[in-house]
């Protein structure tokens, strides 16, 4: 068994199972119930092609593909941040049919007191907002 | 020989690579909620893209290549926990709920 014979069946398997994940995570992006459930998917494809971009690497024997994907790399990280950035600017929105609050966590009573922190010194807000609830 | 021990030793990189991101595709597809979604992509994806890099790095056999190959590596690894984090602290402030069975929530004051 050659060198070249193990490489190539390893891509292949590994090409194989990339694609299953991908559509994996594609069907996550489809389905996922809220922003931030597409927005974590949308991370995650883009770490699947960097892998299939590494594998390209290997089989054409082209290194400077690692610079795209480094650069791509830096491109899924500026998206994911700018999306973060993004779900705190909307809000919920007409969104969460089946997202309904939980015993766990009380989803009403966050987003004013988000808005309150901002207005006001770190140290104060859940004093004062603990004190207003009695 | 050494030529069969390096194709050995990248495929294996390859193979447990492409199985981090099988992994971190199904965890993102069977676990409950937005944040145990997070803790399966952003870890196990990010492991799996960094073995494939070091795999490209390893069958070039460059020194240009192994440091470009690692600087890419510490750079996801630096990266996907802060946007992770970002995008956690998002969700959680606007209020996206937890699943039923979660048994502790650090972020939120009304219960501690």
């Amino acid at each position: 068994m050659t060198a070249q014979t193990i490489l190539s069946s390893a891509l292949w398997l590994a090409l194989v199972v990339l694609g299953l994940s991908f559509l994996l995570t594609v069907w996550r992006v489809i389905k996922g119930p809220t922003l931030p459930d597409r927005v974590v998917a949308l991370d995650m494809l883009v770490g699947i092609v960097i892998g299939f971009i590494a594998l390209i690497a290997i089989r054409t024997g082209f290194t400077l593909y690692i610079d795209i994907a480094i650069s791509l790399g830096l491109v899924g990280f500026l998206a994911t941040v700018a999306f973060a950035r993004f779900i705190l600017a909307r809000g919920r929105g007409e969104e969460a049919p089946e997202a309904k609050a939980s015993p766990v966590a009380p989803a009403a009573p966050l987003a004013p007191k988000h808005k309150r922190a901002t207005s006001r010194k770190p140290g104060a807000g859940p004093a004062v907002s603990r004190k207003a609830k009695k | 020989m050494i030529a069969v021990l390096i194709a050995l030793l990248t495929a294996l990189l390859i193979l447990v690579g492409a199985g981090f991101a099988l992994v971190a595709a199904i965890g993102i597809n069977r676990l409950p909620d937005v944040y145990t979604r997070m803790h399966a992509a952003s870890k196990a994806g990010t492991v799996g893209s960094g073995l494939m890099l070091l795999a490209v790095a390893l069958h070039a056999g460059d020194l240009s290549t192994l440091a470009r190959a690692l600087a890419g590596f510490f750079f996801f690894v630096l990266t996907a926990p802060i946007s992770a984090h970002l995008l956690a602290m998002a969700a959680h402030k606007m209020g996206y709920p937890l699943h039923e069975q979660s048994v502790r929530d650090d972020l939120n004051d009304h219960q501690n």
